[in-house]
């Protein structure tokens, strides 16, 4: 009843085509920037409650990164139709990329770093989607993997990459945006906090103006029958790729903050092996296929739920951790698989499903 | 019929120009079976031409081979004047040719107006940068070509399915949606392979009006494969039918339904 | 002929040994996939739980003894008993028939007529639910599998060629996989016996060219998918019990099934030989590259060789050795 459209009509077709048709919708969209760029920065500097560091670091900081990750995948599996396994990989290349531009030229503002750390990884995915055009379906996720599992040994294996440490690990310096440090041991919480808020927005808001054009049109069109998309002129090559590199473009950003952001120090293997593809592509499948905002509530809920359920069976039940990872296997697993049964459009389709609901509440007819 | 023959005015006032695509001893194989044997016949400028045959006649592998589908082994195809170079099939949509399919080829994941707006994609130039801004160009682009899909929806009278996903549509109206996705590119040359298949009375004449008006108000030239003999006869100026991968009868309907060739392959001869 | 020569031939022998396991694996994918056009990444995950079951009934284990613990804080660990290693081994294929019952009643029942990429991702699910599964049932500790078959080098063969070229101290051919070997090439007989002379044979084959023909001359599609996800429990129980005698039950053996997708792009999803053959090419490959280049570009390059041999390839051939030719039409 107070969830509605009636009454509020388009006359234009930029207002037709807007993010938020709604009204309510649009003041949820601006009360959600208000808490996340005003509401929880205030709280963390404030340490309400105490728990800063661990809020930041056990959720925040992995909710934002993953979501990048994940609107990156969104792109080429939900929006293009191209299974991809190798989502680790060009993580780690993001990585390596900004580790190697961040020691190489100290000077650099961090941020131009995570871009351009991004962009190199547009490079690489454009090369490892360059079969995409002779392989399709689950071949082409095999393909992938050859992606993952050769860019995990070359960042092991070749020095230069690591440069020549010792350990074979990467760290991050500190850098800083306009003074305030964002990587390293000293950056404050809500520095990072914010840093990875800011790139979230600047990439959901690229996503959603990519996909909702020609662009997007084209993307969706080979996903859901490429002879056809032929037809009305879309090159299925040029296309694929463009969406392999926008895909790893944000994949390696993410890969670059996960790294210099979060993790602050990284090996390879352990930071992006082949489960770090699969969380990300469950991510994608429980946020919702072909939706930047599932793509967003996915990342939330793959965060989430780990924490959760480890603070009730460790926390509340006391059982030994072995058994609540276990559990959370056997937890994901079943999920994917009901998922995929009741709801292959995911939690944003559960999302839409529940407005559609409300607005005809409390008069059902 | 002479290839280089002027213009000239049908009965109802249209006006047909030259030939704008020219097939010329086209000649296709699969492996050791030849599914057209050194065809040659033309479609003019302004004329809806009907491509008739049995099942099997090498009506579809022609279509096939106009759009790219399908490389011909031997035969020349002459658009707009030039002869034309092997291309792919997202070329010959650039030149200005689109097409229907047999069975409805839709983007089932988007909505009627989103598939038709695919239709405006060869047209729309705006580069990932201004599409990634959104605001300016790309948004103004959008909304010039988001009219002439409009213009489509209220021709084809689909204006109320305009948000629906195009997989809950009925048959008829998803056919309905695949035309306008071809109308919304402007084709030069509009192919429609079998628009009436499956389709009741009512809504074959909701199609041939279409058809017709289409040919009529935008001067589309218009090629149709089609298996009901009585709409091809009355919609179409110029038949050309086929059987067995061969050519046996082209010219207007009246003349292709006096073909004694014609009228063996339809109804079958005794062999003795 | 000089002792390189010889280890070459070692070394070749060895990659075929490894690439016969490589196909073991694979052929249980080729199986689904024909009958069902399921691709099930979880095959390797049901080698590994196969494994793990057959250990726990064998050494007496509490299934889920662990959490039974957890909760009600008991102590259970074993019953006392140790089961015959052959009725282990029914025992353990019991419960994957029981396991194909159990994922044709949940889960392929509920996505007939789904996209290929969505059956893929659910078995993606499966396979980590069973991980799970598996841990919390049996424990996730790494176990000694012995089933009784010979372990270690073949002691006969290394001093009988021993001394065949200067510096050559005989082929080290290690007992279990040449038993592997065996095992292996009589299961794969033994399945294209049964594939072409059974009437359940010729049923499994008639709904993999089409099931929608087959249903229509009576041939229950179900009871086909409980059939072949029993095979395959077979297969994988089989796969399960060589990779675990060699080198131990534990998380890593469901890895080997990452292994067998690239043997499948190369032989093609759907042929029984092409597996074999992909297999054998992959073993033999990733064990002579990094024979002979590996020393130079830092080792370890079995992680990757294999994908990227399958991912050339199939620029090439994208239908892979045997598959048949892929045609679109239009």
């Amino acid at each position: 009843m107070f969830y509605r459209e009636s009454g509020d009509f388009k006359t234009t077709y930029a207002k037709d085509t807007q993010t938020f048709p709604i009204k309510l919708d649009r003041m949820g969209y601006y009360t959600i920037l208000a808490i996340a760029f005003v509401v929880i920065p205030t709280m963390l500097v404030m340490n309400v409650g105490g728990g800063a560091n661990y809020w930041t670091n056990a959720i925040l900081l992995p909710f934002l990164i993953w979501a990048i990750a994940s609107i990156g995948l969104n792109i080429l599996v939900g929006y293009c139709g191209q299974l991809s396994l190798g989502s680790g990989g060009f993580m780690a290349v993001g990585a390596y990329a900004s580790y190697k531009l961040m020691t190489s030229f100290p000077d650099l503002s961090i941020f131009i770093i995570v871009l351009l750390s991004g962009a190199i990884t547009a490079g690489v995915g454009i090369l490892f989607g360059l079969p995409s055009l002779r392989i399709k379906g689950f071949y082409l996720a095999v393909a992938t993997l050859a992606a993952q599992f050769f860019l995990v040994w070359m960042f092991n294996k070749v020095q230069w990459f690591y440069n020549y440490s010792a350990s074979g690990q990467i760290s991050a310096p500190t850098r800083s945006v306009f003074g305030f440090e964002v990587t390293g041991a000293t950056a404050s919480a809500e520095a990072k906090y914010l840093f990875c808020l800011v790139l979230l927005v600047g990439v959901a808001w690229v996503a959603r103006n990519l996909t909702r054009g020609r662009i997007g049109r084209s993307w969706m069109a080979i996903r859901d029958m490429d002879i056809a998309a032929e037809i009305i002129g879309v090159a299925p090559l040029k296309t694929k790729l463009s969406a392999f590199g926008i895909s790893s473009f944000f994949i390696g950003i993410a890969g670059a903050l996960f790294f210099a952001v979060y993790l602050g120090a990284a090996e390879v293997g352990e930071a992006f092996g082949i489960q770090k593809s699969f969380l990300l592509l469950f991510m994608v499948i429980i946020g919702g296929l072909g939706s930047i905002f599932g793509s967003i509530i996915g990342a939330a809920f793959m965060v989430l739920m780990p924490v959760l359920l480890k603070n009730i069976m460790v926390g509340q039940l006391n059982w030994a951790t072995d058994i609540a990872a276990h559990f959370e296997f056997v937890f994901v697993g079943a999920l994917i698989i009901i998922f995929l049964i009741l709801e292959p459009h995911g939690l944003a389709q559960l999302w839409r499903l529940l407005k559609e609901k409300l607005r005809l509440w409390p008069f059902p007819h | 019929m002479n290839a280089t023959a002027e213009s000239y005015v049908t009965e109802d006032g249209r006006t047909i120009g030259a030939p704008v695509m020219e097939m010329k001893n086209i000649t296709l194989k699969f492996g050791g079976v030849t599914a057209i044997s050194n065809i040659s016949f033309d479609i003019r400028e302004g004329e809806i031409r009907a491509i008739i045959g049995p099942n099997g006649a090498g009506k579809s592998s022609m279509l096939n081979v106009i759009n790219g589908f399908y490389h011909p082994q031997e035969g020349e195809i002459w658009f707009h004047g030039e002869k034309r170079k092997p291309m792919k099939p997202y070329q010959i949509a650039q030149q200005g040719i689109a097409r229907t399919f047999q069975n409805i080829a839709l983007f089932k994941g988007m909505s009627t107006l989103d598939n038709i707006m695919t239709g405006r994609f060869t047209h729309m130039k705006t580069n990932m940068l201004m599409q990634a801004i959104w605001k300016g160009p790309a948004e103004r682009e959008e909304n010039l070509n988001r009219d002439i899909v409009e213009h489509v929806i209220d021709f084809l009278e689909i204006q109320a399915i305009r948000k629906t996903p195009v997989g809950r549509l009925p048959y008829g109206l998803q056919k309905r949606v695949e035309l306008g996705r071809a109308l919304a590119a402007q084709p030069k040359l509009l192919l429609l392979d079998e628009p009436m298949a499956g389709m009741n009375v009512e809504e074959k004449e909701d199609m041939s009006r279409f058809i017709l008006d289409v040919n009529d108000e935008f001067g589309t030239t218009i090629a149709l494969i089609e298996h009901d003999m009585g709409v091809v006869m009355d919609i179409s100026d110029r038949v050309v039918v086929l059987d067995y991968g061969k050519k046996i009868g082209d010219g207007t309907p009246d003349e292709v339904r006096n073909n004694q060739d014609v009228i063996d392959a339809y109804l079958g001869v005794a062999h003795d | 002929m000089s002792a390189n020569f010889f280890y070459t031939i070692e070394v070749i022998a060895n990659g075929l040994m490894t690439g016969v396991m490589y196909s073991l694996v694979a052929l249980g994918f080729v199986l689904i996939f024909k009958a069902s056009g399921v691709f099930n990444y979880a095959q390797g995950v049901m080698a590994l739980f196969a494994a793990m079951t057959l250990v726990g009934i064998q050494s007496g284990q509490v299934p889920f003894a662990h959490l039974i613990n957890v909760i009600f804080g008991t102590h259970l660990d074993k019953f006392g008993w140790e089961v015959p290693t052959f009725i282990a081994i029914i025992l353990a294929l019991l419960v994957m028939i029981g396991f194909a019952f159990i994922v044709e009643r949940y889960i392929l029942k509920h996505l007939v007529n789904q996209d290929p990429i969505i059956l893929f991702m659910a078995t993606i699910g499966l396979a980590y639910f069973m991980e799970g599964f598996g841990d919390l049932m049996w424990g996730s500790e790494i176990k000694k599998l012995d089933v009784g078959l010979p372990q270690g080098g073949n002691v006969w063969l290394e001093s009988a060629t021993a001394g065949w070229a200067d510096g050559f101290y005989g082929f080290y051919l290690d007992n279990l996989d040449m038993w592997a070997t065996a095992i292996a090439i009589v299961l794969v007989a033994s399945l294209i016996a049964f594939s072409n002379y059974t009437k359940t044979g010729r049923a499994l084959r008639a709904v993999a060219d089409d099931n929608q023909a087959a249903l229509s001359v009576g041939i229950s599609l179900r009871t086909i998918w409980v059939i072949v996800w029993s095979l395959a429990g077979f297969v994988a129980l089989v796969a399960g019990i060589m990779w675990g005698a060699k080198s131990g039950v534990q998380f890593s053996l469901s890895l080997i099934a990452l292994k067998a997708l690239p043997v499948l792009m190369l032989g093609g999803f759907t042929s029984i030989p092409g597996a074999i053959v992909g297999g054998m090419i992959i073993g033999v490959g990733e064990k002579l590259f990094e024979f002979a280049i590996g020393p130079y570009i830092g080792g370890a390059t079995e992680n990757w060789f294999a994908y990227v041999l399958a991912l050339l390839f199939l620029v090439f051939r994208p239908q892979g050795l045997f598959g048949e030719k892929i045609i679109e039409r239009v």
